[in-house]
């Protein structure tokens, strides 16, 4: 059962999936041009969204590999 | 630039191009995986995610909360934002908060207890079978209407994002929706739940962030509202109060008793698709923590929904106006002003993915109530088990049908919170009244449980059409919801007070664990080593929740 539960852990999958968004939005963000930085009244949105969403998704992925879910494990004792 | 811009309701259009698209298919493809993944994965779909009764209160508690900030909330508030402006803080600070700390000190040991799974089963147990399938017809038929508000604004977004007209955006996101459920399952609708919080406001913040960054920031955009429609009332929370004049047409008495009492502890007390979060916690100390831990983010959740409404009301001048785009719209309308593609594929897959997660929570609740509460215990309970799991496919299916139905009643309110929260004051207003009498009156009987609740909902219903009809003026829609759910309270309390009165109550001994008082001895004390830290208690953690709430009023006084 250990396997594949931490491999469900919620943190797991939300950390993974802010990995992916993060890298996209980042790349997107240095590509962007000056029009698309004038709509978001100057700031490179994108850019900083990236980051942020590297770090959310690391923090996630780091707290998940610090404390790891000691889970359903009990779950056979009822239901 | 101009400072308010004007448009015309057809304006909307979210200019998405293949990127944000590759944002949204990632997303899919992610939950419909574990959907599958997690169907071979395990014995039963619930093992991993929120069963067994053996999660710690930091999952239970973000599952808590994710279950309710969808994007009708998101959307809703936004839009009470942009209509009452600071008024909307109301609903957090005395509304979800204080109410989301009594469910977890006081009622969630009885809950978590008697170890029912739903509110209707805890009905019959304190009260009796016809009790039990009011509320669950109640429940059922609240379920389909939430489902059709959930529908209507994944087709507004479906809408807005393809131009297609608003009937076959309602009708292919019906479709979607039945085949995500059909095809995902129960664990990845779970999975879903919470990651829709995380990436909407992921994709908030930056509208947010740009949107202050417009106005001029928090003192350009306080200056601004002063001059918009709402003028200096929609600065103030408490300001005129005393009387009606202020933009909510509401007075301390609606506030306190409709608003911050009886419709917000309706709410979060007796909302099963709420409840149900703390029950798979892993000990009694847990399931308390679960609403408590939720209380804190919940305190803040108003920078990204209260303020672009705010934002709204000072860009575009004709927002819920005749001609202009609705209230509804307010989020929306910011994203296509401000986000680039890339954001905007984010701040769109979080709104359809939230959607999404809501109707299917509104269609299994539907569903679980259907066929456990009403037809098993009501109808005929002698069939295999099979029979009834077939049997809740057909309410599924039956539910998303009828959930297009009440979409077009959805699509006739231009602030879909209104209406939402006109629904929480005929269900959930009389429901709390008979739970919690029959939670600290112990005489209180069984008829008495059934007669309250029937006759506080159906002057609930009541004071609705007067209001429509023109006889009571409330002022605003919203008022009259707060004024619905404190008349159903007290009529509820009223019948059920005389009704126990002229009939006999329950032995007590079939009420053990389910009235204040009267413990169950049969529960053992479930305490883990390390649940007496201050750290982990619900009193501690609940006041304090309660002290930063009345804190954060004081700008907004």
């Amino acid at each position: 059962m250990a396997a594949p539960q931490r491999l469900f852990d919620i943190r797991r999958v939300i950390g993974g999936l802010f990995l992916v968004y993060g890298l996209i939005l980042t790349v997107t963000g240095l590509l962007d041009s000056a029009q698309e930085i004038q709509k978001a009244e100057g700031i490179r949105i994108n850019l900083w969204t990236g980051v942020a969403m590297l770090v959310v998704g690391g923090a996630f992925l780091l707290w998940e590999r610090l404390r790891p879910s000691d889970g359903p494990a009990a779950s056979d004792e009822e239901e | 630039m101009p400072d308010a811009q004007l448009l015309a309701a057809q304006d909307l259009r979210l200019d998405v191009n293949v990127l944000d698209y590759v944002i949204l298919a990632l997303y899919f493809l992610v939950v419909l995986g574990i959907g599958f993944a997690a169907k071979r994965a395990v014995r039963t779909s619930l093992d991993f995610f929120l069963s067994g009764r053996a999660l710690p209160a930091w999952i239970t508690g973000l599952a808590f909360m994710s279950a309710n900030l969808g994007a009708t909330e998101v959307l809703g508030m936004a839009a009470n934002g942009a209509q009452y402006g600071a008024m909307t803080l109301h609903y957090y600070w005395i509304g979800a908060v204080p109410a989301m700390v009594f469910l977890g000190v006081v009622m969630m040991p009885f809950y978590y207890r008697s170890k029912v799974h739903s509110v209707p089963e805890f009905m019959r147990r304190r009260f009796n079978g016809a009790t039990q399938l009011l509320n669950a017809g109640t429940f059922a038929v609240a379920q389909i209407l939430i489902a059709g508000i959930n529908l209507y604004a994944l087709a507004l977004i479906m809408d807005a994002m393809l131009g297609w007209p608003l009937w076959l955006s309602i009708l292919v996101s019906a479709a979607i929706v039945l085949a995500y459920i059909t095809l995902g399952g129960l664990s990845s609708a779970i999975y879903n739940e919470v990651m829709q919080f995380f990436v909407i406001v992921a994709g908030l913040v930056p509208v947010v962030i740009i949107g202050l960054t417009r106005v001029g920031g928090f003192s350009g955009l306080g200056e601004k509202v002063k001059q918009s429609v709402l003028g200096e009332g929609g600065l103030h929370t408490w300001a005129h109060t005393a009387g009606t004049d202020n933009p909510l047409n509401a007075n301390w008495i609606g506030l306190v008793f409709g608003l911050g009492f009886v419709l917000s502890f309706g709410y979060w007390t007796t909302n099963f698709a709420e409840v149900q979060r703390a029950l798979s916690a892993r000990n009694t100390n847990a399931a308390r923590l679960t609403p408590i831990v939720a209380a804190y983010p919940k305190l803040v959740i108003p920078i990204v929904t209260v303020i672009p409404g705010l934002v709204a009301v000072v860009l575009f001048g004709n927002l819920g106006k005749d001609g202009g785009p609705t209230y509804n719209e307010a989020i929306p309308l910011l994203m296509n002003e401000f986000l680039p593609n890339g954001v905007l594929g984010v701040a769109v897959t979080g709104l359809l993915a939230s959607f999404m997660a809501g109707m299917a929570a509104n269609i299994s609740g539907f569903n679980t109530v259907f066929t456990q509460d009403i037809w098993k215990a009501h109808v005929n309970g002698d069939h295999p088990d099979e029979w009834y799991v077939r049997l809740g496919r057909i309410a599924t299916v039956v539910g998303v049908l009828a959930g297009i139905g009440t979409a077009f009643i959805a699509a006739g309110f231009g602030n879909i919170m209104n209406y939402l929260q006109s629904l929480f004051s005929f269900f959930n207003a009389p429901l709390f009244a008979t739970f919690i009498i029959g939670l600290f009156w112990r005489r209180m009987t069984a008829w008495a449980g059934f007669w309250g609740l029937l006759s506080g909902t159906v002057c609930a219903f009541a004071s609705y059409i007067l209001y429509k009809a023109g006889v009571f003026d409330f002022g605003t829609e919203l008022n009259a919801s707060f004024w619905g759910a404190g008349i159903a309270f007290v009529v509820d309390a009223i019948v059920s007070v005389v009704v126990t009165l002229a009939t006999t109550p329950k032995p007590e001994s079939e009420l053990h664990g389910l009235v204040y008082g009267l413990s169950d001895a049969s529960v053992s004390d479930d305490a883990l080593a390390g649940d007496a830290a201050w750290y982990r208690s619900p009193v501690i953690l609940g006041a304090g929740a309660v002290v930063l709430a009345a804190a954060f009023y004081l700008p907004f006084l």
